[in-house]
């Protein structure tokens, strides 16, 4: 049965480089974030979390909580819980960027990407992209939401984007942490506890849906320089609603915009190369 | 040109903890051909193709791809290599095409490019009425040629090939190997694992034996099959008889083996002349009647198992005999000459398992 009879023109050349394309790295993370983004319009119960669950917390946080919390120094609860449901889904969701690049390390898929010649780190950045567009998607739709339950930003147009995207950058920091935690998983299982251990935790122990005057003492203090009330202070302030936090005298609280710009950029510049060190010795073996 | 080395593998080690995965290996793979990569379960077939496709770092020795060193120069390695994992290394929940497109993309061909290649690999693989279905819904068969046409996709001139074949059915196993002939007429250079003799035996030029990390045969087919001195003995008795068993012992290498309803034996033999005589006088002077007597050549498993000790995991002795590949049996009740239906392991297979005792 051995074949002898061969006579082969042998190739003995690669493929040249292209030119003139998309810089390659970013036609890598390009590509990757499309794949992304064909797995969630698969799996569509994917966005939940950033579609069903949004719209459910602003109406339910709305009707069970507003008439009950009063806002310190006046104002509506609806206005008052917008920007901190905005945070609580945006953050929240970050849980999905540890679930799915958990995913993708246990798949063999890896593998696959590891032997073609292309930028490594677009597996982790294009995660992230695909991430970042949902989000946006997430944070129309409590936007919409709130505008239907009746949320009245105090403040022009400039400063309502500029409250969205700085929840939206935060988040976006945020999902480097999560990354992290999703490079560090045993399984996607294991990955998606984050989200319980740490997240919701660290969004509800903030000044997003209730005002901290009323928690204990240590608990206030943890929630004045938890950096998700500094973000949810800073956006109340560009949107014109009310900010109970506003009265307190801490840092953060008195500079909430500046203060959760400095915990983005910080939270980014460690978990960011601090993700990619995780990749690299995730995938060398 | 036709002589350059496309894979070289020089001492090549490799640890995963305590456990030896490579402990030494050489090879080397000339341009337009097809090295088999033989050796059961746990050999260190695919830790050798994970460094030689830059997956793994070896802990010693130096190998190169198409002139590339896989440590130090692993982007250019990875320019002119495909690769065909044992494990399914596709997306799931993308559908073939997409599959092929993505790899085309990021090895930088292009989009344009990618889809014109896609489709003709598709076409190529029988792949296109499943072009546009999600892979979930994919047959083992299928994802294997859709993982070959993924391989594929930028015309490499190095394939690896982890196992291409295991776990198929036998009609799926000739079409890979069918794809897989067809490459070599391309001048492809091919590493292909296996553990299947059969696989080997059908494809590669030369076979690198590999047990416990380490090489231990390195030769064409044929030569492999000649360096065992060992020939295999049966005999069919006209009843079983007591004293059948000792008359032969002496003039064996190993067991005397009773098959069946005890009128078979079977025995490894060092191939001598005048055997079959010696046999017979010894059978006749114990007063052993003998219907038939066969003394046959070793096939690669044979040469398989002298020389790592290793079995075929069968639970049936018989089988283990039968389902030598490439035996020509005379008993027509046993399937020994349907070809790659012989014996096996539910898939119709002989598979390789190394003696770990």
């Amino acid at each position: 049965m051995t074949i002898t009879t061969l006579t082969p023109t042998v190739r003995t050349t690669g493929r040249p480089r292209s030119s003139g394309r998309l810089f390659g790295p970013v036609a890598d993370t390009w590509a990757m974030t499309r794949r992304n983004l064909v797995h969630i319009s698969r799996e569509p119960m994917q966005l939940s979390d950033v579609t069903i669950q949004p719209l459910l917390f602003t109406v339910l946080f709305v009707f069970i909580f507003g008439g009950a919390i009063p806002i310190p120094g006046g104002g509506s609860y609806v206005d008052f819980l917008l920007a901190g449901i905005l945070a609580l889904n945006l953050v929240t969701s970050t849980m999905g960027t540890a679930v799915g690049l958990s995913t993708d390390l246990h798949e063999g898929m890896i593998d696959r990407f590891r032997t073609l010649p292309m930028w490594r780190s677009a597996v982790l950045v294009g995660r992230s992209m695909a991430d970042l567009l949902t989000s946006f998607l997430c944070a129309l739709i409590v936007g919409v939401t709130g505008l239907a339950v009746g949320w009245r930003p105090g403040a022009n147009y400039v400063s309502i984007v500029g409250g969205f995207a700085l929840v939206l950058f935060f988040a976006y920091a945020v999902s480097w942490v999560a990354a992290c935690v999703g490079l560090n998983s045993k399984s996607p299982e294991s990955a998606a506890s984050f989200g319980f251990i740490v997240l919701f935790p660290m969004t509800f122990v903030s000044n997003a849906m209730v005002p901290t005057q009323h928690m204990p003492g240590w608990l206030q203090a943890i929630a004045t320089w938890n950096p998700v009330s500094a973000v949810v202070a800073g956006t109340r302030v560009l949107w014109g609603n009310p900010n109970p936090s506003g009265t307190i005298k801490a840092w953060p609280m008195q500079h909430p915009i500046e203060a959760a710009l400095i915990w983005s950029v910080l939270i980014l510049a460690v978990a960011g190369p601090l993700a990619a060190h995780f990749f690299r010795r995730r995938t060398t073996e | 040109m036709a002589d350059e080395l496309m894979i070289e593998a020089e001492g090549l080690e490799k640890r995963y903890g305590s456990t030896h995965a490579l402990a030494g290996v050489d090879f080397s793979v000339p341009a337009g051909t097809i090295l088999g990569l033989l050796g059961p379960n746990g050999a260190g077939k695919t830790t050798a193709v994970r460094i030689l496709t830059t997956l793994a770092l070896p802990d010693a020795g130096r190998g190169t791809v198409a002139g590339f060193d896989v440590v130090k120069q692993p982007g250019e390695v990875r320019r002119h290599i495909g690769v065909a994992a044992q494990d399914a290394t596709l997306d799931p929940l993308l559908t073939g095409r997409q599959n092929l497109v993505l790899v085309g993309e990021l090895s930088d061909m292009g989009r344009a490019a990618s889809r014109d290649r896609a489709g003709e690999l598709l076409d190529q693989f029988e792949l296109a009425d499943a072009a546009d279905r999600v892979l979930k819904g994919y047959s083992g068969g299928m994802r294997r040629r859709l993982d070959l046409a993924a391989s594929l996709m930028t015309r490499p001139p190095v394939l690896f090939l982890d196992e291409p074949t295991t776990g198929l059915d036998p009609t799926s196993r000739q079409r890979v190997w069918e794809a897989i002939r067809e490459l070599l007429g391309e001048g492809v250079t091919v590493l292909l694992t296996t553990q299947y003799l059969e696989e080997a035996d059908a494809l590669a030029h030369r076979i690198v034996v590999v047990d416990h990390g380490r090489v231990i045969a390195d030769g064409t087919p044929t030569e492999l099959k000649e360096a065992s001195r060992s020939a295999h003995l049966e005999v069919t008795l006209t009843e079983p008889h007591p004293d059948a068993v000792a008359a032969v012992a002496p003039l064996v290498a190993g067991q005397v083996h009773v098959l069946g309803d005890g009128r078979r034996l079977s025995a490894a033999v060092d191939a001598a002349p005048g055997l079959a005589t010696s046999v017979v006088r010894a059978l006749d002077t114990a007063g052993v009647l003998v219907d038939n007597i066969e003394v046959r050549q070793p096939s690669l498993d044979d040469v398989f198992f002298s020389l790592t000790g290793g079995h075929i995991e069968v639970d049936d002795v018989e089988e283990v005999v039968d389902g030598a590949a490439g035996v020509d049996g005379e008993d027509g009740d046993d399937g020994r000459e349907s070809g790659d239906t012989a014996a096996g392991d539910g898939d119709g297979h002989p598979r390789l398992e190394g003696a770990r005792a």
